[in-house]
Order: C-alpha cells, then sequence, then structure tokens
C-alpha cells in the first residue's frame, strides 16, 4: 500500500506491567479520519498515546509518513494531539496559546504572528484571541486547542474523545467543524471514543477495538450493517443477542423455541427489528421511554429483557402490560462467534 | 444573650491576637529608661536608638541573609520534591513526606542540639554554615507543602501538551509549570522567610563569637540592657512582617495559598 501514512507495526504496548495491547497491527491512509472505536479499558487511548510518542511501545515498531519513529521522542515526532481535557496553558492568553508550539520553532516574530491570526481565525476565535482559557467557553476551549495543534502543521493529529465534554448541540457543531477542517487542511485525524454513534458519524474509517486487540475495522456502513461478531453487533445496536442450541433460542435467563432454521450459532436483532404485537412470545412491559418517532420498550420475557422499538402509532401498550412479540427471520443478523 | 455572648468571645480573641502587640508598640515608645508598661511617658528616642546598636546591625543582617538565602535553598530543594511527589508514584512517598515534614514536627531545641553535637563540633563546620542548612531545613516543610498545594491544582496533561509542541521535558516544566504554580512559589517564600527570621529554638544553639541572629541578639542584648529598644525594635520588626503580607495579600492573594 503506497498511500499508508501511519503504520503500527506488530505494537505491543504494557501499562504499569500488565499489556493492555498485544501485538496490535494498523495502516492508516494519508487523508483519512480515522476512530478508533471500544470500550474503556480496550486499549485504545493506549494506542494513541503510542503514536503520539508519550508511551514507549514494549515491542513493534511505529512509523509515520515513512519514517521509523519507534524511538523519536514526542517533541519531535511532529504529532498533534487534542486532550480531551483540552490541556491549555492557564497563564496565556488565547494567541499565546496558538502561539507556543510556534515561538518553540524560533519563527520569526511576523510568521509567528501572521500564522498563529491564522489559525485563530480558522476555529473563529480572532475575536477572543487576548482572552485566558478560563474565560473561554467549552466549545471555545476546544476549538482553541485544535488551533494549537494545526498551526504546528502535523501530519497526524490524534483527537482525544473530541466531543466527549460539550453539550449536544455543541456536539454536532463541532462533528462538521472536524470535518470541514480535515477537509480543508487533508491532515490525517485519529480520534479516539467509546461513543459509537460518533464514530460512525464522523470517521471514513472505524477501528472496534477490544481488550487491546481489532475486532473489527472497515467503513462506519461495514460496520454497522455487517458486525462480524457479538460483540461488534452489541456496540453497533444489535442489543438483543441470542445463542442457538438445537432448534431454541437460548439466553442466560431462559430458552424458547426458535420458528426458523438458523444457520448460525448467534442470532441477533436490533430493537428495531423486534415485532411488537403479535407473535408467537410474549413479554411484559417493564420499562417504555418516548423517542419521538417510537417508543423505547424493555420487555420481561422467557428469553430476559428484550428491547423493543416500536413505531409510535402502534405504540399503545402501557407499563405491566403483556405484549405478544416476535423475533422474525426477515430481520436476524446471523453470527459465527 | 446569644449576640453578647459572641461578641464577649470575638472581644477576647482579638484581645489576646492583637494586645500584645499593642504592648510592645507602646512599651518602645516609653520615655523612662527601663521596660515597662503601661509606658512611661512617650518618646520615640528607644526607636531611634535601636538603628545605633552596632551588634543589631549585624545580627539583622546575618538573619536576613538566612531568611533570604535559607528560603531559596529550601525552595531549590522542595520545589523539584514537591514536583515528583506530586506526579510520580514513588516507592516510599510517604515515608518521604513525614522525613521531609519532620522538622516542623520535631521540637526546635532537638534539631539545634543535634546540629550542634553532629554537625558543627565533630565537623567543624562554621556555625554560620551550621545556621544557613538548619535554616534551609526548616523552611524545607513550608517549601514543599505549599507547592504542593498549586502543583496539585495544575493539570498535569499541560506539561504533555508543552512537550507535543515541541518543548523538552524541563522546557515544559520551565514554561508551563513554574508561571503556574509561581503563586504557591512566591507564598511559600514568604512564609519560609517568616519562619525562618523568627526562628528562635534553632538558632540559640548555633551562635558563636559575634555570630548570632537577631532574635537571639535580642535576647542577649536583653540580659545585660533592660531599655525598651529591645520592644521597639519588636514592633519595628512586626510592622515588617506586616508589610510584607499586607503586600503579598495585595500582590497574589496571599491567602489562597497558605
Amino acid at each position: 500500500m503506497s498511500d499508508r501514512h501511519v503504520s503500527l507495526i506488530d505494537l505491543t504496548l504494557a501499562y504499569g506491567g500488565t499489556i493492555a495491547v498485544p501485538g496490535l497491527t494498523l495502516d492508516i491512509v494519508k487523508g483519512e479520519l480515522i476512530a478508533l472505536l471500544g470500550p474503556s479499558g480496550c486499549g485504545k487511548t493506549t494506542t494513541m498515546r503510542a503514536i503520539a510518542g508519550l508511551l514507549k511501545p514494549a515491542a513493534g515498531r511505529i512509523s509515520i509518513a515513512g519514517r521509523d519513529v519507534t524511538h523519536v521522542p514526542a517533541n519531535k515526532r511532529g504529532v498533534g494531539l487534542v486532550f480531551q481535557s483540552y490541556a491549555l496553558f492557564p497563564h496565556l492568553s488565547a494567541f499565546e496559546n496558538v502561539a507556543f508550539g510556534l515561538r518553540l520553532r524560533h519563527s520569526s516574530e511576523t510568521v509567528i504572528r501572521a500564522r498563529t491570526e491564522a489559525g485563530l481565525a480558522t476555529v473563529g476565535l480572532s475575536a477572543l484571541a487576548t482572552r485566558r482559557p478560563a474565560e473561554l467557553s467549552g466549545g471555545q476551549q476546544q476549538r482553541l486547542a485544535l488551533a494549537r495543534s494545526l498551526v504546528m502543521e502535523p501530519s497526524v493529529l490524534l483527537l482525544d474523545e473530541p466531543l466527549s465534554n460539550l453539550d449536544a448541540r455543541l456536539r454536532l457543531d463541532m462533528r462538521s467543524e472536524l470535518q470541514r477542517m480535515q477537509r480543508q487542511t487533508g491532515v490525517t485525524m485519529v480520534f479516539v471514543t467509546h461513543d459509537q454513534a460518533e464514530a460512525l458519524a464522523l470517521a471514513d474509517r472505524v477501528v472496534l477495538m477490544r481488550a487491546g486487540v481489532i475486532e473489527q475495522l472497515g467503513t462506519p456502513a461495514d460496520l454497522y450493517s455487517r458486525p462480524a461478531t457479538a460483540f461488534a453487533a452489541g456496540f453497533m445496536g444489535f442489543e438483543n443477542i441470542f445463542r442457538v442450541e438445537g432448534t431454541s433460542l437460548v439466553s442466560d435467563a431462559g430458552a424458547v423455541p426458535l420458528g426458523f432454521a438458523a444457520g448460525a450459532p448467534i442470532l441477533a436483532w436490533r430493537p428495531g427489528g423486534v415485532a411488537v404485537g403479535a407473535g408467537p412470545y410474549a413479554g411484559q412491559v417493564v420499562a417504555s421511554s418516548f423517542a419521538g418517532s417510537h417508543r423505547e420498550y424493555v420487555l420481561e420475557s422467557p428469553l430476559g429483557r428484550i428491547k423493543a422499538d416500536v413505531p409510535i402509532e402502534r405504540a399503545g401498550a402501557a407499563l405491566g402490560e403483556t405484549v405478544a412479540f416476535d423475533l422474525p427471520q426477515e430481520t436476524v443478523w446471523p453470527l459465527m462467534t | 444573650m446569644r449576640g453578647l455572648t459572641s461578641w464577649i468571645i470575638l472581644g477576647l480573641t482579638l484581645t489576646f491576637l492583637i494586645g500584645p502587640f499593642l504592648i510592645i508598640i507602646l512599651a518602645g515608645a516609653s520615655g523612662g529608661p527601663s521596660l515597662a508598661f503601661p509606658p512611661d511617658g512617650l518618646s520615640l528616642k528607644w526607636y531611634a536608638k535601636v538603628f545605633t546598636v552596632e551588634s543589631f546591625r549585624a545580627s539583622f543582617l546575618l538573619s536576613m541573609f538566612l531568611a533570604v538565602f535559607g528560603t531559596l535553598a529550601a525552595l531549590l530543594l522542595g520545589i523539584p520534591a514537591a514536583y515528583a511527589l506530586n506526579r510520580y508514584k514513588l516507592p516510599g512517598d510517604e515515608t518521604i513526606r513525614m522525613i521531609v515534614a519532620a522538622p516542623i514536627i520535631v521540637p526546635g531545641i532537638i534539631v539545634g542540639l543535634a546540629l550542634l553535637r553532629y554537625l558543627v563540633v565533630p565537623l567543624d563546620f562554621t556555625v554560620t554554615v551550621a545556621l544557613f542548612l538548619a535554616h534551609t531545613a526548616l523552611v524545607l516543610p513550608y517549601a514543599v507543602r505549599v507547592v504542593s498545594a498549586s502543583l496539585h491544582n495544575l493539570r498535569a496533561d499541560i506539561e504533555e501538551a508543552a512537550v507535543l509542541l515541541g518543548c523538552s521535558r524541563l522546557g515544559a516544566f520551565m514554561r508551563v509549570v513554574l508561571p503556574n504554580i509561581r503563586g504557591g512559589v512566591l507564598a511559600a517564600f514568604i512564609l519560609g522567610f517568616v519562619t525562618s527570621f523568627n526562628q528562635v529554638p534553632v538558632s540559640l544553639f548555633l551562635s558563636g563569637p559575634g555570630v548570632r541572629t537577631l532574635p537571639i541578639d535580642m535576647l542577649a542584648y536583653m540580659e545585660i540592657t533592660y531599655d525598651p529598644s529591645v520592644a521597639a525594635l519588636s514592633a519595628l520588626l512586626a510592622f515588617l512582617s506586616l508589610a510584607i503580607v499586607f503586600a503579598a495579600e495585595r500582590l497574589l492573594g496571599f491567602s489562597r495559598y497558605v
């Protein structure tokens, strides 16, 4: 692959004596926006810190733009990192925060001024250049942190949970902002998140990690519609996952007969794939919440708790009521592991 | 009734805290030949006399020297110590904290005697060097404690951010840590300065011919000459301390750090 930009080759990372990532291999393409997705403790942040050079790998190699940087210290890698907490310098103005790295390069004052002003303009903070970080809102702080990294023209920009500290509205703004910035600068972006919606919405490719290992790698559409494992399916919104034993559907809570030939050891349904109103199974409504176009039900059934989304016009069942439901063959997603 | 009781308690507390200070000021302003309260007439001659006593000048300079350089030395040791204790998981860090705090806990008399017995006598240290070491050690706990408090409030990841922007580890410390704990460092300096300047029990053991800190010199002076100039000097020193603390409070909100 000629367009690979960042390569992790059999990278092994240890954290406080325990191995967090055992032998990870991953190629990141130049100019792509890639998401490292997984639950906390899956090694995504550790991997990101290793790319930045903040964590020395126990084994394996990292190369960036064709150069082996495994032993290059963090301050000489040309990698930018936007911290989850933003890590702005509290004693410096917005302008000086952005100029910080440029000053270290001993650029001339005119160059520093021009590039810092351009950087602040890119994120729409020109008017607030003299403010201290504490005088900025959360969204502004994040954009400042982004500008501070971007003016250094990093070959890779890493973002740690970039949207997690923002409220819902700002989150949407920042999503499009990040995509715009990435198109504009062409910088390769790697961001870490535990939120699958965020990863799917933003990334060109998603790396789903579990216990330090890549569980599945693909485009958001791939992961969403074709999860390869029960873990991936669970992460992608298949909330009802059961084993197949003979002709029965089995969960830890119990078993029910299955109405069709399974063809796979594990079957999964999204909440939207559960048919409520008629069917061979019965469940009692134990939770019901309004979600705009549909109602989200939790049904207590012989298979344990079933999550079912019911279109609002058919969501008549009240709490405590018992309803019939089906796990139809048309909406099932079969899984081998 | 509750109101009256609170007022009485408040009055007594203030009297207890400020009373001695007032007595000293007035006793120093006495017109009579010996230390007395209430003052024997009013005069500023004893305040003037303070500046003419030769030994006071020498001991004042020594005390100033110890307070400034002892505190600076304590900060030079204490800032890295506080940094290490804050940022790294060290084996036996609780023990290190205890050892650093020991000079506050151990009575000064014992510290002074130990230094005399094991530094000055067998190792032939001069009294000035021993005093300098003693004052550095005595101020160290304050330096570590106060600087620790401001480091504790500072996010550690700004150093990593600085490193990723091109700083070395040391550069990151100088450029983003130090400027942000500046207030704490200044507060530690002032606290250390005052502690060192007012130190008696340790300095009591560590004095030699012509080498005495100001408080010890004042004690010695009083044994011979019981005139109000000692009270006048005390009042002047109290004003000096007040001025320093007031300036510090104005400049950097000293009380936030102590």
